[in-house]
Parts: structure tokens; C-alpha cells; sequence
């Protein structure tokens, strides 16, 4: 039944329908119909159950967790981004929220799609057929969505303190959360990303101490970097030390890092594949 | 069988200045006698008497053309007002312009304060009272109930009810984009005017809690802060105190700045993470006004909240027509269904208001009793 369309066809309406989300919410604050009325909120949802249905086919194909090219990571990082919010969404109703998720959901999945030599390279049993090795890295990809997440969190932030500072708090501002609030969800968002990288650098360490060769020093040093980054924006955060637009700031800054990164740790992977091959043929 | 008539009779801010609607005004004890009045008038078959400051407005269901006058004579003897006087006034619709009538009464559209709320419970009020006292029927429930849903189905997907339009209010809703509740907020009053004090009471009644009341003169602080629930700090400790506070009212009249910089970035060092709100009502001002330019303080003076206010008013108005047109299109579809209505209880429904109703009404006479 699911398998009526291809994996790709169903992350094109995914995509379509988060586009739709964010289509909608301008079109609502050009005729000026404000108010949360959870048009916005299911339509992300839907888009949300479509892109599982694309992810669990790319599953079954490729007989893995889908995170083998950039397009499966982007791809994935969108999903993990928008499971979030589906769950601190209800607690905010934030029009802007709803439609800013689903301005940043249909970004990153067309991004990812328009692209096709993201999605075209040969896969070689990239996780060894160790299920903790998966784990580890759909644990990293998870902690990016909520980083993802964070960083929506903190524009919306500076524009809500812009607005505040600049004395126009009506308009399309009015429909923000407050300054508080926002601060209070950023700084859950922090904790909940650092604890999962933390907890995916650390199963993806114990494997790695067993096989030291299995993991480059470039993705070493980026992935334990990011984390690093973001455990001491944290600390800093509740030590008082950044705060408000500083603080905002800092998690746009350390997201467009930790998205760069990706592509180095990607191709130090496919080096790891290839040396991993390699070590495998030589066994006797 | 009689025709029934749905009608509305009355006065309001529109039709009356205001030394006519004190006299007109009804007293809770002339209202309830006025009550007994109507409920013995023949031919009024349903009731409800809207009765606020701005206006007192009579919404029925008559049996005949009489049964209206009946209601305007009975009004008039209660309050000894001239009836050929009061056809100056008078406000009479009928059908399904009592309809539009009462939709864009709830909806704040006819206020004087277009958009605000206080006018839907008071309406809700009324038609709570009317019930009570077995007044309406299956016209009037009708109308009732509908014209809540219009209001609220107009003032969400309209702007009509978006953003304060009194400077208190406006304050109080820049409180709430900083902080999402008022409730375990600490609010500190400098000052007590009239205007800090209505800001004051504003954020009160909008949740906020805990207020302190500041003043040159303590025994006045504590009059004040005794008025409205408050505790009272001496004016010379309010900048060591200022760290406690999350919003400043301020409102004294001081020759200079009372709230400086450098004790706010001191305060701000104690309570980093935690934003600090100051509203400056005072001229001249009472607050530094390089403050704002300190990370989590906001600042907003006399002039910022009145621009805001009357950006709210004119963004209010020019809803008006949009949220007319929607209540124009509910209350005719209700009218297309109360007329197979009243045509069920009798001939079709008329048109007071073309010729129903007298053009002069009768000469007033106090209702019997």
C-alpha cells in the first residue's frame, strides 16, 4: 500500500505540504486572520506522518536507519525537528511557530531534494551491521533537529527583542511568544540537544575504543567540537554569563556551524567505509 | 392569528449626548420595577433590557405595533422623560436590523470604544437576567446565542479586538510580551497620580499579584498601597530595591531622572537573566533613558504607549468594515431562519421601523402603578 509511491515521491509531498504550512501562514497574515486555530499545526503533522512514511520505505530499501547520504540527513534532521515541535508546539500555540517550523521544514527536505548527487551515492553497509552504531548516529541526527529547533527558537527570540526594543510590538510580532518564554524554551532545548549528542558521542565512543581506526580524527574532533560548543553555551547560559540577544545569537551562530560540519563528517565517513572495507578484506 | 415583530427600542452613545442618557440611565431598582412593567404589558411576548452606561436598549418580540409602543411609553413613565422628547433620541429597529443590531453590539462594533469587550458580558449579563425571569422565548434565545457566536467568530478572524487602546492597557500588554504571565510578576508603583494608579489597577486585574507601592511621602504609599492590596518601600530605598522588581511604573513628578543607568545596570548584574520593564508616565520623564540600551530592560515612555494606543484605535476602525460585512452575513442568515419562525407563530413578520410603529408616539403616560 505504502509502497504505491516511491520513498523520494513521498518526501516530495512531505515537502510540498510543509511548504503548504508556510504558504498558508502568509497568506493568513496578509489578510490579517491571526489567532492560533491549529490549521497550521496539522498541516506540519500531516506533512510530519508523510515523511515517516518516505523515511520507513527508505528504511526497508536500504535495510538500515536512513542516514547514509547527505539528502537522508537533512532529510532526517527535518523529521527530528519537526517531532519536536509537534510536541512543544500544543504548549505554545504559536501561529509563528507552526509556520516558521514549516518554513525551516520545507527548506531543509526541498534543499535536500532539489539536489540528486546528494542522494546518489553508493551505500557499503555504512553502520557494519552494528544496531549501537545506528543508534549512535540517529541519537547525533535527533540532537541536530533540536538544535535545528533552538535556532528557530532564538530568531524568533531577536525579533520578538527587536520588536520590544523598536517599539513595534504589533503586527506579525504580536503573534510571538514572549521574551521569557522563548528563553525558557531555548534553554530546555540546549539541555535536551546536549544530553542526546552527549549520549550519541558516548555509544558511539565505546565502540570506537574498540576499533580506533574506525572513525576519522576530522569527524572526531567536529562531532566532539559541536558538542563541546554547545555544553558550554549551556553552561554559560546558566551560569549567567549569556544571556538574552547574546545567547540567541550564539545557537544561530553554533547551528550554522554544526551544518557546515556536516558535510566534512560525512565524506570522513565514506573514507571510514572504505577503510573499513579494506580492513575487512585484508582479515584472513 | 397576530403578526409577531422582532424589534429594538432604546438609547445609546449614538443617538443621545450624554445629559440625556443620565437622565434616561436606569437605576437597578428602576429597571427591576420597569421589568414588572413590560412583563404585564399585552401583546410583548419575549423581553430583554440591556442596560449599561452607554446605553439602554430594549430587544423583543411584540404581537403587534402597540405592544412597541407600549414598551417606549412604559420606558419614558419610569424615568418621567417627555416622549415626544425622547423620539429625538429614540433608536428603533426592526427585523433583521434589530438582528445586525444586537450582533454588532456584542461585538463591540457600536461601542464607544469600537472592539471592546466589556460590552459582551454585559450583554451576556442581560441576557442571563432576562432568562431568569422567564422573559425570552425561542426568538429571542435564538438571537441571544447566536449574536455570542458572532462576536466571538468576529473577533477571531477579524482585527477588531486586537490591541489595547487606553495607555494603562497597552502597558500592561507589553508586560505580557516580556513575561507570558502577570501572575508571579513584581510590579512597583513610584508615584501615586491618577495614571500610575490606573496602571497600577490595570495590571491588577490582568493577574499581576504582587505590588509595591513607592512614594515621596510614605503615609501616601501606604494609603495607596493599603487601596489596592500593596505592600510600601521609602523612596530612598527603591534603587536597592530595584533588583526585586520586574516592572516599574513610574509616575512621579520629580524634576529630573529618578531611575538611573548605572544603579539599572547594577540591578540588571543581580538579575541577569530575568528582563526588567520600565513604563515612564511621568513628565518630565523619570527614567534614564539610556537604559534601554542595557540587554534584557525595556523601556517605554508616555509617548510610545499613547502612539501605541491610537495605532491600536485606527487599526480597530479600519476593521470595521470587514467585520461588519461578516456579522452582516450571519445575522441574515438568522433572520431567513427566525422568519419561518415567526411565520410558524403567525403571519409573516413586519417591518416596524416602515410602518409598524407610530412616526409620533403617543403622549407619555407613567405606567399604572
Amino acid at each position: 500500500m505504502l509502497s504505491v509511491l516511491t520513498d523520494r515521491q513521498w518526501f516530495w509531498i512531505a515537502s510540498g505540504l510543509y511548504l503548504a504550512g508556510f504558504l498558508l501562514g502568509i497568506r493568513s497574515f496578509r489578510r490579517r486572520r491571526l489567532g492560533w486555530n491549529g490549521t497550521g499545526y496539522a498541516i506540519v503533522a500531516v506533512g510530519y506522518a508523510v515523511q515517516l512514511v518516505g523515511l520507513y520505505l527508505r528504511g526497508q530499501a536500504v535495510g538500515a536507519c536512513p542516514l547514509g547520504n547527505k539528502f537522508e540527513i537533512l532529510q532526517f534532521t527535518a523529521w527530528s525537528a519537526v517531532t519536536l515541535y509537534l510536541v512543544v508546539g500544543v504548549t505554545f500555540r504559536s501561529t509563528l511557530l507552526d509556520y516558521f517550523t514549516s518554513g525551516l521544514a520545507a527548506a531543509l527536505t526541498m534543499v535536500s531534494l532539489a539536489v540528486p548527487s546528494w542522494d546518489a551515492r553508493e551505500r557499503i553497509h555504512l553502520f557494519s551491521d552494528n544496531p549501537w552504531i545506528e543508534f549512535h548516529a540517529a541519537l547525533a541526527l535527533f540532537s541536530y533537529g533540536v538544535f535545528a529547533l533552538l535556532a528557530l527558537t532564538s530568531a524568533l527570540f531577536l525579533l520578538r527583542n527587536h520588536s520590544l526594543k523598536a517599539k513595534r510590538p504589533g503586527g506579525w510580532y504580536a503573534l510571538l511568544p514572549s521574551i521569557l518564554e522563548l528563553d525558557d524554551i531555548g534553554v530546555r532545548l540546549l539541555g535536551a540537544g546536549v544530553a542526546l549528542l552527549g549520549a550519541s558521542l558516548a555509544v558511539g565512543a565505546v565502540y570506537w575504543l574498540r576499533d580506533t581506526s574506525t572513525v576519522t580524527p576530522t569527524k572526531f574532533l567536529i562531532t566532539a567540537g559541536v558538542w563541546l560548543a554547545y555544553a558550554v553555551a549551556l553552561a554559560l547560559r546558566l551560569l549567567g554569563r549569556l544571556l538574552a540577544k547574546r545567547f540567541s545569537w550564539t545557537c544561530l551562530a553554533l547551528f550554522a556551524a554544526a551544518l557546515i560540519s556536516l558535510g566534512p563528517v560525512d565524506a570522513s565517513r565514506h573514507t571510514d567505509d572504505s577503510t573499513r572495507a579494506a580492513s575487512l578484506q585484508s582479515r584472513p | 392569528m397576530t403578526a409577531l415583530q422582532v424589534f429594538l427600542i432604546g438609547t445609546n452613545h449614538h443617538s443621545a449626548p450624554l445629559e440625556v442618557r443620565e437622565k434616561l440611565a436606569l437605576s437597578p431598582e428602576a429597571q427591576a420595577a420597569l421589568q414588572a412593567d413590560l412583563a404585564a404589558l399585552p401583546g410583548l411576548n419575549e423581553f430583554a433590557v440591556l442596560n449599561t452606561c452607554n446605553r439602554v436598549e430594549f430587544y423583543g418580540v411584540a404581537a403587534s405595533p402597540a405592544a412597541i409602543v407600549g414598551v417606549e411609553t412604559a420606558f419614558c413613565g419610569r424615568q418621567r422623560f417627555d416622549h415626544g422628547e425622547f423620539g429625538k433620541f429614540r433608536v428603533l429597529r426592526s427585523g433583521r436590523d434589530a438582528v445586525q443590531h444586537l450582533f454588532e453590539v456584542a461585538t463591540g462594533l457600536d461601542s464607544q470604544m469600537v472592539g471592546e469587550t466589556e460590552i459582551l458580558g454585559q450583554v451576556k449579563e442581560a441576557y442571563a437576567a432576562a432568562q431568569a425571569r422567564r422573559a425570552t422565548g425561542p426568538i429571542l434565545n435564538r438571537m441571544f446565542q447566536k449574536a455570542f457566536q458572532a462576536a466571538k467568530h468576529a473577533r477571531t478572524h477579524t482585527g477588531i479586538g486586537l490591541g489595547q487602546v487606553s495607555v494603562a492597557n497597552v502597558a500592561v500588554d507589553l508586560a505580557l510580551n516580556i513575561f507570558g504571565s502577570l501572575e508571579s510578576r513584581r510590579i512597583l508603583l513610584l508615584g501615586a497620580g491618577d495614571i500610575g494608579e490606573k496602571t497600577a489597577h490595570a495590571f491588577h486585574t490582568r493577574g499581576a499579584r504582587d505590588l509595591t507601592v513607592v512614594s515621596r511621602r510614605f503615609e501616601r504609599a501606604e494609603q495607596l498601597a493599603a487601596e489596592l492590596g500593596a505592600g510600601a518601600v521609602p523612596f530612598e530605598e527603591r534603587e536597592a530595591r530595584l533588583a526585586d522588581f520586574d516592572v516599574i511604573v513610574s509616575a512621579a513628578a520629580a524634576p529630573e531622572a529618578v531611575w538611573s543607568a548605572s544603579a539599572t545596570a547594577s540591578a540588571m548584574r543581580r538579575r541577569p537573566a530575568r528582563p526588567l520593564f520600565f513604563i515612564d508616565l511621568a513628565l518630565p520623564r523619570n527614567v534614564d533613558a539610556s537604559v534601554s540600551s542595557l540587554d534584557n530592560v525595556f523601556l517605554y515612555n508616555l509617548d510610545d504607549l499613547a502612539k501605541l494606543a491610537e495605532e491600536n484605535r485606527l487599526a480597530r476602525e479600519a476593521e470595521i468594515h470587514r467585520c461588519r460585512a461578516l456579522l452582516t452575513e450571519r445575522s441574515e442568515a438568522l433572520w431567513l431562519r427566525l422568519m419561518s419562525a415567526l411565520s410558524d407563530s403567525g403571519p409573516a413578520a413586519q417591518d416596524v421601523s416602515r410602518g409598524g410603529a407610530p412616526a409620533s408616539p403617543p403622549p407619555c403616560r407613567p405606567p399604572a402603578g
